[in-house]
């Protein structure tokens, strides 16, 4: 008899950790049904092709101007800049990690990548502030550094952790036997890693930029801090810029529940998820080409 | 001759590109560090903010988030440890576990943003709780659940399958053997899995932005059904909305500090533990 309340015991439970995993999926439906039911709301009443050509967010208009072309173009450059500047940083760094640096070193460099992965993206949006936007308006000899050039920096800077560490992955990730049969061919070391081993590596090296731009995209505290958040088309790197997250959370504060206006943000959120949803879609199938190398 | 140089500067870049990347971090520590920790005082962190919050110190901040990961760790490390148990442990690779692990990947690169909405429609709004710590820490809960499965996960595969059958050959229940030996063993792994996703859910601020994090709290709260005060918010605040921004800028550099402090704490406890396990296998 103990062995069969055991045995239902053992059953209900594997129910309910089953629950939790189901419940994983519901949380993804979740958000995505939200976001789409909140976005239907927003459709109903400004028309989808003002959204998307318009030049203007300016929700406080008696009119109320909602067009996400804006925010998009401000959410782009700021990204954009920030993957010039963490790209080549993240992958030089990646391969004299696992290439050049004697494991001595490595057990440094590991553990300052990592710390400054854990750095809070406030705490960084802070130094945009008292430090990089002083250093661009000194430079620039403008009045004020808040701008997409500065957003650019602090995001590269977020970004460049997960850009190290998968790439570094994807370098080791490439076997043994392609450097050595570089190195027998005559090719020298640096022939070899440039040659051989980073274009072998290219599709985990394209996953950690992929997953390094979501990151960037999806930013919202160092880019509220440190943009300057003008809602105009930007012209260019050193004018003051709002991103998609920076404008939900400036707005989403104030404004009434309910109201198109509240309708907005979430139809704007929608967009961003479904931008970040794809980059992130697109880094793994670039991460699941590294697989082959195990196989 | 020439291809020799395109080379040697090919490594140059190399090591440059590592060296400006430990600059970075070198910079960003000096900075916080040398202008914060003259602010960082006993009575800084015991005491309540005073005169508009230009004077006295950020107890309310520190308790609210710790009140914060508090009520995160409840709610998402008993959820996400189940949902690695049930992945690594009970289910047989099927349709199913690869859509629970799409959703899992998927749900980790939804920008915190948005789960901040998704906390304010469904916590605050749906089950009216209200901005309130219990709102914003719930929201939290949902943003570490991926991490807390990634890693408990992770620590689950490092088990040998030995383990398992031994017990399970002894006539034991497949919960008996996750309970009393698969969890135990793989303990120190999912610990650090956790204190790691606990250190990033700490120093969140848009999660909490419109689910219950407040601009000032009179007094020392920690009752869950009200707004509070959190160290990432209290840096945004004294450091773009206050009225005398300049005046508060020791202040917000010593909140820095102190959030700064709090999150390696966690992680070098979580390296620890990581270290220690290490040297035993």
């Amino acid at each position: 008899m103990g062995t069969t309340r055991r045995e239902n015991t053992d059953w209900i439970l594997k129910q309910l950790f089953k629950t939790t995993g189901l419940v994983t999926i519901a949380l993804l439906g979740g958000i995505f049904f939200m976001l789409l039911y909140n976005s239907f709301a927003f459709f109903s009443n400004i028309n989808p092709i003002d959204f998307f050509t318009g030049v203007q967010w300016n929700p406080e208009n008696v009119n109320g101007k909602y067009s996400i072309f804006p925010l998009l173009i401000s959410t782009g450059l700021v990204s954009l800049g920030s993957m010039l500047i963490a790209v080549p940083l993240g992958i030089f760094t990646a391969a004299f990690l696992s290439e050049l640096a004697p494991p001595k070193l490595q057990a440094i460099l590991k553990p300052a990548i990592e710390m400054l992965a854990a750095i809070p993206s406030v705490a960084i949006g802070f130094l945009g502030i008292v430090l990089v936007g002083p250093g661009i308006a000194k430079i620039f000899g403008i009045q004020n550094g808040l701008n997409a050039l500065n957003g650019s920096i602090l995001l590269s800077v977020m970004a460049l952790p997960t850009i190290i560490t998968i790439s570094e992955d994807a370098i080791n990730a490439v076997p043994k036997s392609y450097r050595e049969a570089s190195l027998a061919l005559g090719a020298n070391k640096w022939a070899t890693l440039f040659k051989v081993v980073i274009p072998a590596a290219t599709p985990g090296l394209i996953a950690a930029v992929m997953l390094g731009l979501g990151r960037a995209l999806g930013e919202t505290m160092t880019v509220l801090m440190a943009t300057g958040n003008a809602a105009a088309l930007p012209r260019g790197f050193l004018d003051s810029v709002r991103t998609i997250t920076a404008t939900i959370a400036i707005e989403m504060g104030e404004v009434p529940y309910q109201t198109t206006h509240y309708f907005a943000l979430f139809a704007i959120a929608a967009i961003l998820f479904l931008i970040t949803l794809s980059i992130n879609l697109l880094g793994e199938y670039f991460a699941n080409g590294l697989r082959k190398f195990h196989a | 001759m020439i291809k020799r140089t395109i080379y040697f500067f090919n490594w140059v870049l190399l090591i440059g590109s590592t060296v400006i990347v430990c600059m970075i971090l070198g910079v960003i520590l000096f900075d916080i560090f040398s202008k914060g920790m003259p602010s960082l005082t006993w009575n800084f962190i015991s005491k309540l903010p005073t005169n508009g919050m230009t004077k006295g110190g950020i107890l309310p901040a520190i308790i609210g988030t710790t009140l914060l990961t508090f009520i995160t760790t409840i709610f998402a490390v008993p959820f996400g440890v189940a949902c690695a148990v049930y992945l690594n442990e009970y289910a047989r690779p099927s349709m199913l576990t690869n859509i629970i692990r799409a959703s899992i990947r998927n749900l980790a690169g939804i920008p915190s943003i948005i789960y901040g909405l998704f906390g304010l429609a469904l916590f605050v709004q749906a089950f009216r709780l209200g901005t309130s710590s219990l709102s914003a820490g719930l929201t939290l809960g949902l943003l570490s659940l991926p991490y807390i499965i990634t890693t408990t996960e992770e620590a689950l595969k490092r088990l040998p399958n030995s383990m398992r059958e031994a017990t399970l050959a002894l006539g034991v229940t497949q919960f008996e053997t996750i309970k009393d030996v698969v969890l135990p063993t793989a303990l120190p792994g999912i610990l650090t899995g956790v204190i790691l996703t606990l250190s990033r859910a700490a120093g969140e601020t848009a999660p909490i932005l419109f689910t219950g994090v407040a601009f000032y709290i009179n007094g020392v709260t920690t009752s869950i059904n009200q707004e509070f005060m959190a160290l990432p918010y209290h840096l945004y605040m004294l450091s773009t909305q206050h009225q005398s921004i300049e005046e508060v800028r020791p202040l917000a550099y010593g909140t820095a500090v102190v959030l700064i402090l709090l999150v390696f704490m966690l992680n070098i406890i979580a390296f620890y533990i990581r270290f220690k396990q290490r040297a035993r296998d």
